[in-house]
């Protein structure tokens, strides 16, 4: 794999050749947290932080998204008619993406990308990105991901991937894609040495000693899991926000809804959360999910057994920690899936 | 106030193992540095897990309402405020709760902790008055009194209100002027104050961690919630965003005890409490009420007294 060098020097100089045929987003710092943002005409990455805040997984599936547009004036030839707005699906590039958030666009892309079905939104978003990875040389106590099939210079889901070494950065050319962007650079494509890469990434897999173990969860019987006595007690704390499944890089759920202002309309995709009571009620009153327990095990179940059986590409999960940080009451993620994989029904 | 912890094992242990309460809400111990989970205690040998430090921040009462069994429960001193206002709201019924008052000394931010430091915070302590953390491999001490949450540090109810025994003997209450940055807000000019709204929260996330953290949001279908009619929208809107936090502190007002826990519960940091104060500020100067503090008394929002003020009469 071709590997090529860049001097920081030149760094800044490179962006802003990019930004001529991309729209760049980076994380900055706003108010109190680095999260992922435009690049405005003069700001440059700010790789000063562990990771950011929230995931950059809005960038591909926003949180809230107009697809079409409608009026019901009846005086009008095209009422009552769905039209598709303008959407812009320009070329972008997510700089400085941690290798577990890269990873976790894959996952997602096994929802959105399937044989029946793609979404169109996702994927004309998803294929007009590149992503371009920053390695972890120091990661967070938080962070499990060489125990979630992940690691801190894992490449999957990635374009390019950046390696911070002292005054320059060493770039990994993983796909085309990647290759094309460096050419807008004009950073240059010298092949440079790169063996002090698998060093430096043994030195971060090392300093990652938070681990979950998930070899037995595929064994395990699911309704065996789904009637564990162990529930009741993961959930009682939870106060049933959203927090989790919003700050959670993999988590892909949406709900669609009709707004209408005056004889105005548009239909718009949101973030759901399966931890509110509301994602799952039926238009009878009837709710399958009415109960706290029931939430709290649907999300640990998705992302720790039904993906791991449905797909049999591990757990939906990157170790990214960021749930585990923002839980208000504390709920970790790694004592439910020990407890989950351990579990053995009484005989 | 670590040091409590003794007494309330042992308090909690005599209830349980006399049968005056079927459980017992407090705090285990976190998975990460200056965290605490709230957590149910059914058995005599689980009192070994209950922890207390300067982290207990959730308010505990949030955990109470609909509870069929007798509960013990640790309450700091607004969440025994929180504690009457279910009672006086028929939430809780007093017989039911067996408050195990904390005269608190405060809950410290762990955000405030986490900026004086370069680098991951990987472990805490407290001994009296005083905070230790390891950043780095390198201990560092701190006055807790230096990184209280806003609220803690301008709370003039530290000692329950209610309770059924105390883990010690009460701490000194502060007189402090409490609404030094309402005012601020109110003298500016309608522009400002727009902006200055539209700021604070302009990146909540929708994920309703304020609401679900406050002990009075306990309404079956919240608002926000209703599908048919539907009152507001779903999307990132900044108005239904607004709209969902203005009517919740609306919602709020003569109830909130300003025990921080929606500003603690938001992943994005958004000081919430700047609406709920503001009405708090006004139940105090209109009504002279502070919520929580007596069970004799019904909340100025569900009573009528002939002077109340009625100078908005035009």
């Amino acid at each position: 794999m071709k590997v090529i060098k860049i001097d920081k020097q030149q760094w800044a100089t490179g962006i802003k050749s990019l930004k001529n045929s991309y729209q760049l987003y980076a994380p900055v710092k706003e108010k109190n947290y680095y999260n992922f943002r435009k690049l405005k005409k003069d700001t440059l990455p700010d790789f000063d932080q562990l990771n950011t805040h929230l995931s950059p997984k809005s960038i591909v599936f926003p949180q809230s998204k107009v697809m079409f547009e409608y009026t019901i004036d009846e005086k009008k030839d095209d009422h009552h008619l769905m039209k598709e707005v303008g959407k812009d699906y320009s070329p972008r590039a997510i700089i400085g993406i941690r290798p577990c958030d890269a990873k976790s666009v894959s996952l997602v892309k096994m929802n959105f990308d399937t044989v029946d079905y793609k979404d169109p939104y996702w994927l004309s978003a998803y294929e007009a990105t590149t992503f371009i990875g920053f390695a972890c040389n120091n990661p967070s106590n938080t962070c499990f991901c060489t125990t979630a099939n992940c690691g801190p210079y894992h490449e999957e889901g990635l374009d390019l991937l950046l390696v911070d070494s002292d005054d320059h950065y060493l770039v990994k050319v993983i796909t085309e894609k990647g290759e094309s962007l460096l050419k807008a650079s004009g950073w240059g494509l010298e092949d440079t040495d790169a063996s002090i890469i698998e060093s430096m990434k043994n030195d971060a897999e090392a300093k990652i000693t938070s681990k979950i173990n998930t070899d037995k969860l595929h064994e395990k019987n699911t309704l065996d899991l789904h009637s564990a006595p162990f529930w009741d007690n993961v959930a009682f704390s939870c106060i049933n926000c959203g927090t989790c499944t919003f700050v959670c890089p993999t988590c892909w759920c949406f709900d669609i809804q009709d707004e209408v202002h005056g004889n105005d309309g548009v239909r718009t995709r949101n973030w759901d959360s399966c931890m509110f009571p509301l994602f799952t009620l039926h238009t009878t009153g009837h709710n399958p999910r009415g109960e706290k327990h029931q939430r709290v095990r649907q999300r640990f179940m998705h992302k720790l057994k039904y993906f791991v059986d449905k797909y049999d590409k591990g757990i939906m999960c990157v170790g990214c920690g960021r749930c585990v940080r923002l839980c208000p009451v504390n709920i970790d993620i790694r004592n439910v899936c020990e407890k989950m994989n351990i579990y053995e029904p009484a005989s | 106030m670590s040091s409590y912890i003794d007494k309330i094992k042992e308090i909690s242990k005599k209830l349980l193992t006399d049968g005056q309460v079927d459980m017992i809400i407090g705090f285990k111990k976190g998975t990460i540095p200056m965290m605490n989970e709230p957590c149910l205690v059914k058995k005599v040998n689980d009192v070994n897990h209950l922890v207390w430090d300067s982290n207990c921040r959730n308010n505990l009462a949030n955990y109470l309402a609909g509870n069929k069994n007798k509960v013990g429960i640790i309450a700091k001193g607004c969440d025994s405020r929180n504690i009457v206002t279910g009672i006086i709201e028929n939430r809780i019924k007093r017989d039911q709760v067996y408050v195990i008052g904390v005269p608190c000394t405060g809950m410290i931010d762990k955000e405030k902790v986490s900026s004086l430091v370069d680098g991951e915070i990987t472990g805490f302590s407290e001994k009296d008055e005083k905070i230790i953390i390891t950043c780095a491999g390198e201990e560092q001490t701190i006055n807790k009194a230096d990184v209280l949450q806003e609220n803690c540090s301008i709370c003039i109810h530290k000692n329950p209100s209610i309770y059924d025994e105390l883990v010690s003997g009460l701490v000194e209450e502060q007189t402090v002027d409490r609404y030094e940055d309402i005012r601020k807000i109110d003298a500016m000019s309608s522009e400002k104050k727009m902006n200055y709204f539209d700021d604070l929260f302009s990146q909540c996330i929708r994920c309703y961690a304020c609401r679900n953290a406050c002990p009075l949001c306990y309404c079956p279908t919240c608002f926000v919630d209703e599908s048919n009619p539907q009152w507001v929208g779903k999307s990132q809107d900044s108005i239904d965003i607004k709209t969902f936090h203005i009517l919740r502190a609306y919602h709020c007002a003569g109830r909130c005890t300003d025990c921080g826990a929606c500003v603690n519960a938001c992943p994005m940091g958004i000081n919430v409490r700047m609406l709920t104060k503001k009405l708090e500020k006004d139940c105090l100067d209109k009504f002279n009420w502070e919520a929580g503090l007596s069970l004799d008394e019904r909340p100025p929002l569900d009573t009528f007294k002939p002077e109340d003020p009625e100078d908005f009469i035009k």
